[in-house]
């Protein structure tokens, strides 16, 4: 049976997609099978953020509603035999996700894989609740900003309350915090939250801090997951990421700022 | 202010800090919030409905508050009657 881990948030625009993309291609790199599940029914991104958008035949729904099976609608990654994508459908309504359909695909592909990442819509509406419904962990993603770090709280409360762990009264979901859009800088300068600050507040297991980069539009620009960036902060932060998931013990990297010259001191803009 | 003040508070006295202040509470808040029993409302409405047989009071006479400490939980109940001359 694979383990399934929803990517989520709560508020949009934090690094979900991004996120997902990064987990299941670096978990597919270290050779374990694994899917990747689009929740965001109407507002599909995963597809062009993994470059397989001009692949996609059917989708999640058409699989829940029986009009494909779950072998015609997957998209096997061209750069990573283990990785599949399962996109989300473009036009349908919401709805379409019903509990008893995702639990069926998500039985099937527990299957064939080691591994099933969700990546959850924005909001703490029906879509982001199938995402986490069946969730076994959840990587909270959070940015150091205030409404960011709130939204992250609810999330966990509904995490803690809402999942199937939560209504069978197992074990509940292994909540993980990832700091995504991190500025080591403005950390210093006294503008942004820092790590400590967040934890102090959310006291989550810290899986990773991925510092704000060039690097990620550049990725999803060209619709390669930024976790293939070796070259980038960005990328090797998400690549510590999948490796303290698994359990290495790494320290965080990129959380001071890089010792500047006097010259670039007085001259910063 | 002084002129040392300026240099102090431009080192430590970030938003921040008053970002990390202002989520503390609402935080707690929301938590606080959140573990509040669900039958709450429900208790509300019907002492209400039991009061209203006997007294006439405003639907928002009566207010339920919930809050918890580390072994003890309060159940606050207030209830605002009109004065003398409006009782029945």
């Amino acid at each position: 049976m694979a383990r399934i881990i929803v990517i989520t948030s709560g508020k949009g625009g934090v690094g979900k997609t991004t996120t997902a993309a990064a987990m299941a291609m670096g978990l597919a790199q270290r050779g374990h099978r694994t899917a990747v599940i689009d929740f965001d029914v109407g507002l599909r991104n995963l597809d062009l953020i993994m470059g397989c958008e001009r692949r996609v035949v059917y989708d999640f729904v058409n699989v829940i509603n029986g009009e494909a099976n779950l072998n015609q609608a997957l998209i096997r990654d061209k750069r990573c035999d283990s990785l599949y994508v399962l996109p989300a459908s473009q036009t349908r309504d919401k709805e379409a996700l019903t509990q008893e359909g995702v639990g069926k695909v998500l039985e099937e592909l527990g299957k064939g894989h080691d591994y099933i990442v969700c990546d959850s819509p924005a909001g703490i509406e029906h879509g982001a609740n199938m995402a986490m419904y069946f969730a076994d962990d959840a990587v909270v993603v959070t940015n150091p900003e205030v409404s960011s770090v709130r939204d992250s709280d609810r999330m966990l409360g509904i995490l803690a309350s809402k999942s199937r762990r939560a209504e069978q009264d197992d074990e509940p979901i292994k909540e993980h915090l990832l700091l995504t859009r991190y500025s080591a800088d403005r950390v210093e300068r006294g503008e942004m939250l820092s790590v400590d600050d967040v934890q102090e507040i959310l006291s989550l297991n810290l899986l990773g801090v991925i510092p704000e980069s060039q690097a990620v539009l550049n990725a999803s620009n060209a619709g390669i997951p930024v976790v293939l960036d070796n070259e980038s902060n960005a990328g090797r932060a998400y690549n510590d990421m999948v490796a303290r998931y698994l359990g290495e013990d790494l320290p965080m990297r990129f959380l001071d700022t890089e010792r500047k010259g006097i010259f670039s001191r007085l001259f910063r803009g | 202010m002084g002129l040392l003040d300026v240099f102090r508070s431009n080192r430590n006295k970030g938003s921040a800090s008053v970002a990390k202040e202002r989520l503390q509470i609402l935080v707690a808040h929301d938590r606080a919030y959140r573990n509040r029993p669900s039958y709450l409302p429900k208790l509300q409405q019907e002492i209400l409905e039991v009061i209203r047989k006997y007294v006439e009071v405003d639907l928002d006479a009566v207010s339920v508050n919930y809050e918890q400490d580390d072994d003890q939980e309060f159940l606050e109940l207030n209830i605002v009657l009109p004065d003398a001359a409006g009782r029945g």
